[in-house]
């Protein structure tokens, strides 16, 4: 339904997406989670027509965001994280003004509206100004306008910003009732929120993406420790992988000889924390230990910029300390 | 066909907008109220020449009162419709429904059209309300106006409108401040109009081209009855230039965003 191949958006010199690549399939609900400042809303935008790519290409329904935007708009639902909605109007104009400018045939309008209100549950207020309502509403009447022309494809980003906990709890519900009927893109900080909605996750950082899986899967990942990055001198380098092979823990290695010294890349089973362990397999061997380090931007370094403070998760775990140790 | 509902449908939009705010009010009161006087000034002047024994023949309405006004409100309209045209993009990206504008099935065009002719009708409705002041005349006056000049007057201060809602427009697509879009729009329309001032039959050729490009010159052939096609051509020409302007403005914006 969506797919993206290696988007990428400049603006001057700072990039704010970085060839960036995934797919969603149709009436499946995809996570997209990162940091603040990650690239989020830069993506959405792409997607939305809003912003031409610097390079890169996205399709939407089948259409490309830069061939055919017209197509493509018509096709998807979009709210930004301010929901844009203008305050001189009561709730029944607005969504009469978007019904109209989605090209919804006057015959289905009236009845797309009051069905778009009662999924979103703002009936009660369809007469009042938007300006006079609280910030849940307006989030509200900011989906029920992306609901209204029924589209294949719905981009919400942070859909539950600023709502309290109870109108979050709310609006996820929502959304996970709208999934399977749409395809849905949803961005949030909120590592919780992807577990409680989405059906997949992919995590972006710094414009790139940087893990993608199910949220169970991600949230195993995270509770173990990040890949370790070993480097040590005395052995040959597929001697010292096997070696490194055997530590109890130890889920995969990779090797990579430099300049007489070999860096062993070793992820560790979820949970464990193994620096303890390699070091004396090292010293024990008789190689000489140059350096034992967790590897750049680790998961967990990500997900500390996440909010993850909803109660059930204990997801992150501060990063471990880089051990170094020179012979 | 769906390129017209698309653009009507911004129209009523714009409607909605200016009669929901105290801006068509204001603006509305503000116009009839200055009408109402110039008229009046007019008529006065017309009823004190008129009863002069030595002024000569019969004075016409035309000129002396339904044109005199119609020229003074030409000038209104280089101040009025800052106010009609200073929201129309700004406001929109404050309030970030640009957004929303630009991700539903519209294009550039049909938004930039939908906004120019909701700004145009409210225009067009205050002329005509304006006009209302002229029609006892023809149940008054011994000898009535004639109905060409009128027309012609009014086909004048609507392009001339029009072309100072397209800039106007292009000003408001520049910022997001309503103010500032305002400011600058009166400033263009206030040199422009000082432009019409070079003309002048002794002047050199540069001279003579800027005063070509004077806004309210090329009002007074039309004011007078007479279509002239320059005229015409002055005008609609200023117009899709500020409607071209604001759309590459448009789009200039989104790929710098």
């Amino acid at each position: 339904m969506i797919e993206v191949e290696n988007l990428t958006k400049r603006y001057g010199r700072a990039v704010a997406v970085d060839g960036i690549s995934f797919k969603v399939q149709r009436g499946e609900i995809l996570g997209f989670l990162g940091p603040n400042g990650a690239g989020k809303t830069t993506t959405m935008r792409i997607l939305t027509c809003y912003l031409p790519p610097t390079e890169g290409k996205a399709w939407v329904a089948g259409y490309d965001v830069f061939e055919d935007p017209l197509e493509v708009k018509k096709r998807v639902g979009y709210i930004p994280e301010t929901p844009p909605l203008y305050p001189d109007m009561d709730v029944q104009s607005f969504l009469d003004f978007c019904a109209r400018i989605k090209g919804l045939p006057a015959a289905e309008r009236r009845a797309r509206i009051d069905e778009s209100m009662e999924k979103t549950r703002i009936g009660d207020v369809r007469g009042k100004l938007i300006g006079r309502l609280s910030k849940g509403y307006r989030q509200r009447v900011g989906l029920a306008q992306a609901i209204l022309a029924n589209p294949d494809v719905l981009i919400l980003d942070e859909p539950t910003a600023g709502l309290d906990p109870k109108q979050i709890i709310e609006t996820r519900e929502l959304i996970k009732a709208l999934g399977g009927s749409h395809t849905i893109i949803l961005s949030t900080h909120i590592l919780p929120e992807v577990e409680m909605t989405c059906g997949r996750v992919v995590i972006i950082a710094k414009g790139r993406v940087v893990a993608e899986d199910t949220p169970d899967n991600l949230t195993h990942r995270l509770k173990g420790a990040a890949t370790l990055r070993l480097e040590a001198r005395g052995g040959q380098p597929g001697e010292m992988e096997d070696a490194v092979k055997l530590v109890p823990g130890v889920a995969a290695v990779r090797a990579e000889a430099r300049d007489g010294a070999t860096a062993l890349f070793v992820d560790a089973e979820s949970g464990r924390d193994l620096r303890a362990e390699l070091a004396r397999c090292v010293v024990q061997k008789g190689w000489d230990l140059l350096a034992l380090q967790p590897v750049g931007m680790s998961l967990e370094e990500i997900f500390l910029h996440l909010t993850t403070a909803e109660p059930a998760t204990s997801a992150a775990a501060p990063a471990p300390e880089s051990t170094e140790a020179h012979a | 066909m769906t390129a017209l509902r698309n653009v009507a449908a911004i129209v009523n939009k714009e409607w909605r907008h200016y009669f929901g705010s105290p801006i068509a009010y204001i603006t509305l009161f503000v116009w009839l109220a200055l009408f109402g006087l110039f008229y009046t000034i007019a008529l006065q002047v017309f009823v004190a020449a008129s009863a002069n024994p030595m002024g000569g023949g019969r004075l016409s309405l035309n000129d002396w009162v339904v044109g005199a006004t119609l020229q003074s409100m030409a000038v209104v309209t280089l101040f009025v419709v800052p106010l009609l045209t200073m929201r129309l993009f700004a406001e929109e990206k404050r309030q970030g429904t640009i957004e929303l504008l630009a991700t539903a099935p519209l294009t550039s065009l049909q938004i930039i059209l939908g906004k120019f002719f909701g700004a145009l009708g409210l225009y067009a409705l205050m002329l005509l309300l304006g006009l209302v002041n002229v029609l006892p005349l023809w149940f008054v006056a011994s000898s009535p106006p004639e109905w060409r000049p009128i027309a012609t007057s009014l086909l004048a201060l609507l392009l001339l409108g029009g072309t100072l809602i397209a800039v106007g427009g292009f000003l408001s697509s520049l910022t997001r401040n309503q103010i500032v879009a305002g400011a600058l729009t009166f400033g263009v329309a206030l040199a422009f109009w000082i432009l019409s001032w070079l003309d002048d039959p002794t002047a050199g050729t540069a001279t003579k081209v800027l005063a070509y490009l004077g806004l309210l010159g090329h009002t007074e052939d039309l004011m007078k009855g007479v279509i002239d096609l320059k005229h015409l051509v002055y005008y609609l020409t200023f117009t899709v230039f500020g409607l071209f302007l604001t759309h590459q403005s448009l789009e200039a914006q989104r790929w710098r965003a």
